[in-house]
């Protein structure tokens, strides 16, 4: 019966996308085996961990209505200051100064973020754009300069790269993230206010909460999530790189969407978003593995976003 | 011409501003460009930047609608690779070549306006999966850069007119002329805007909201195929990798050419200075001697402070709650 009641939980996005999962997992299984090994499984929600990660935090901000488009260089930016920093003094202990620094870089541009949407009130969508170039900028500016040298600290490798008990350690790390995000929607009373927000920012402000303090504060945790997977992924590719970032802003956002989040704020559930990341993954996995040219992947990845969000738009009725 | 230029300026001073910035880096980068002011270094300027400055016209276009169009690098890259297949031969061939990679851009262009139509699909989210699938299609067109242009065409368009003017600047502007000035002054291009600025009352008044959703979608295409072929006469190739970075550069010139991302209310001109203005700063770092690692710190200073430019609202608002408009 629990179990039952904890199906019914999901919503509809959830639903249909488990649904699509289960069909190319046996669809794809009949032809090629290694789709149902649990190893290809454990792989997928590895690669998924980083996306999975960066989508947590484009969440929070969609649910207000926003968005957050500086998420390419955040990822590059709180990895290369990490990276630098490790290779002044690659000490073990000292070395950790790395982290510290980098998710502190993400949560000071998740702040600029903040600040610039919601008390300067520029549209978010150029202001982050705006913040992405100049991050970009200071980027390419410094590192033309110095050399730095690129090397994770010993927590970023075993989180990025480490297994425990035989689980990749970044997908625990997602879990945790998760975790914090399902606590944070559901149980505490910012969760609530970020819904209030998205739905109508007026009608929130009316009711009494500061919802420039809710913006900046859904801004600053979207820094830190691209930070975190900054960390995650350097230790997984033993380096930070340009543009490591660039593949997970729009696949992030399209996860979000996909779960059945919407755009327009106020609406969406974070096993929507879940649900979009692991679909995105196994798609993208699924074509590797069948050597799909890059063109068909484009258009497998472009038909599927529009095809459900289409059904979903559909589902609902317009208001 | 002039009072069509009038006109478009008086409404709207962020425009004419960015019109003014313009006019000052132009005069500053003819000044220090070691070969000085010709024909020559006025037409390798405007060459520069008017494969962008066709995106910002399109984009304007669709955020006037109230909408944005993700795809427009995407288009742009595949009518870019589709001239390189087709814009070859004779005279005939030539212009049935051409009208195949503008009807191949207006077609991409109305899929956008029917998916974000009769999907009921946010703009964003609709342009951003198209722009996905006419990536594939640009790849499977073109799997890696090369193909041929016809080179008299490239001549004609990156040279310049008998001395005086830059032929593609030109080119420009009687384009948007033919294409986009008859639909502003008509009920279509009205309706464009209205929706932008309100689309219940557009509906509420009895316009085809959803004929001009499609037609703003449609023309961006289109001037994303211009954009798309003159990249072709440039280069004399085809690449289906080049759209990523003009899609959010062309959203950076609409905001510097002052059209508000909230719809209703901007102008084509402002854009395409806008754009030009893009490409002028890097041209100017490029000149000036500064390194040249500094060109996307700059640019992203100067997109700032075009931004900050709409943050001044804030100071004449009286009822808290405007703050939320």
């Amino acid at each position: 019966m629990r179990a039952v009641s904890f199906v019914t939980s999901f919503d509809g996005p959830t639903k249909a996308i488990a649904l699509a999962m289960l069909l190319l997992l046996a669809v794809g299984g009949a032809y090629y085996h290694q789709f149902l090994s649990p190893m290809y499984l454990v792989q997928q929600l590895q690669n998924g961990a980083f996306l999975g990660i960066v989508a947590a935090g484009a969440m929070m901000v969609i649910l207000l209505g926003h968005i957050d488009l500086s998420v390419p260089w955040t990822i590059t930016a709180s990895a290369t200051l990490a990276t630098a920093l490790v290779g002044t003094n690659p000490e073990a202990l000292v070395s950790e100064r790395g982290l510290v620094a980098g998710l502190g870089a993400g949560l000071l541009i998740g702040l600029v973020n903040g600040l610039g949407v919601a008390y300067l009130r520029i549209p978010s969508m150029i202001w982050t754009l705006v913040t992405n170039n100049i991050i970009l900028g200071v980027c390419v500016f410094y590192s033309g300069f110095y050399a730095l040298r690129s090397q994770p600290s010993p927590v970023m490798s075993a989180l990025g790269a480490g297994r425990l008990f035989g689980i990749p350690c970044a997908i625990l790390v997602w879990f945790a993230v998760s975790a914090v995000i399902v606590f944070l929607l559901r149980r505490s009373r910012t969760g609530r206010y970020i819904y209030a927000v998205g739905t109508h920012e007026p009608a929130a402000y009316l009711s009494g909460i500061d919802t420039r303090k809710v913006i900046v504060f859904a801004f600053v945790v979207a820094g830190l999530c691209s930070a975190v997977a900054g960390m995650l992924l350097t230790g997984y590719a033993g380096q930070s790189y340009q543009r490591m970032g660039d593949p997970y802003l729009l696949p992030g956002i399209a996860a979000v969407v996909l779960g059945g989040s919407s755009l327009f704020g106020g609406r969406g559930s974070y096993s929507g978003t879940v649900a979009g990341v692991l679909l995105i993954t196994l798609i993208s996995s699924m074509l590797s593995i069948m050597q799909a040219p890059e063109a068909a992947k484009q258009i497998c990845y472009g038909v599927v976003i529009i095809l459900m969000v289409g059904l979903y738009s559909r589902a609902t009725p317009a208001n | 011409m002039t009072a069509f230029l009038d006109i478009h300026l008086r409404r709207n001073n962020r425009a004419l501003l960015a019109w003014l910035v313009l006019g000052g880096l132009l005069v500053y980068f003819l000044y220090i460009h070691p070969r000085g002011a010709s024909i020559g270094v006025l037409s390798a300027w405007a060459n520069q930047g008017t494969a962008l400055a066709f995106l910002a016209v399109g984009q304007t276009i669709v955020v006037l609608s109230r909408g944005v169009d993700l795809s427009i690098g995407p288009i742009m890259a595949l009518t870019n690779c589709l001239a390189s297949h087709l814009v070859n031969g004779g005279p005939l061939e030539l212009a049935f070549g051409i009208a195949v990679v503008v009807l191949a851009g207006a077609v991409c262009g109305a899929i956008n306006g029917i998916v974000v139509v009769f999907g009921k699909i946010q703009p964003i989210i609709a342009t951003l999966a198209t722009g996905a699938i006419y990536s594939g299609f640009a790849l499977i067109v073109r799997p890696i850069p090369g193909g041929s242009i016809d080179e008299m065409l490239s001549e004609l368009t990156t040279g310049d007119l008998a001395g005086i003017l830059p032929s593609s600047i030109v080119m420009l502007l009687v384009l948007v002329c033919l294409f986009w000035l008859p639909v502003s002054k008509a009920s279509l291009g009205r309706s464009i805007v209205a929706v932008g600025s309100s689309e219940q009352a557009a509906y509420m008044s009895g316009l085809k909201v959803d004929r001009a959703k499609i037609a703003a979608y449609t023309l961006s295409g289109i001037f994303a195929s211009f954009s798309g072929l003159f990249i072709g006469f440039q280069t004399l190739s085809g690449d289906p990798s080049i759209g990523l970075p003009y899609t959010l550069n062309s959203i950076a010139a609409v905001v510097i050419g002052g059209t508000a991302l909230t719809g209703g209310a901007g102008s084509i001109l402002g854009s395409i200075a806008g754009a030009l203005i893009l490409r002028t700063i890097g041209s100017l770092i490029f000149f000036t001697g500064l390194p040249p690692l500094a060109q996307p710190l700059f640019e992203g200073t100067v997109l700032l402070v075009a931004v900050a430019f709409g943050a001044t609202r804030l100071l004449r608002i009286n009822n808290r709650l405007e703050v939320f408009r």
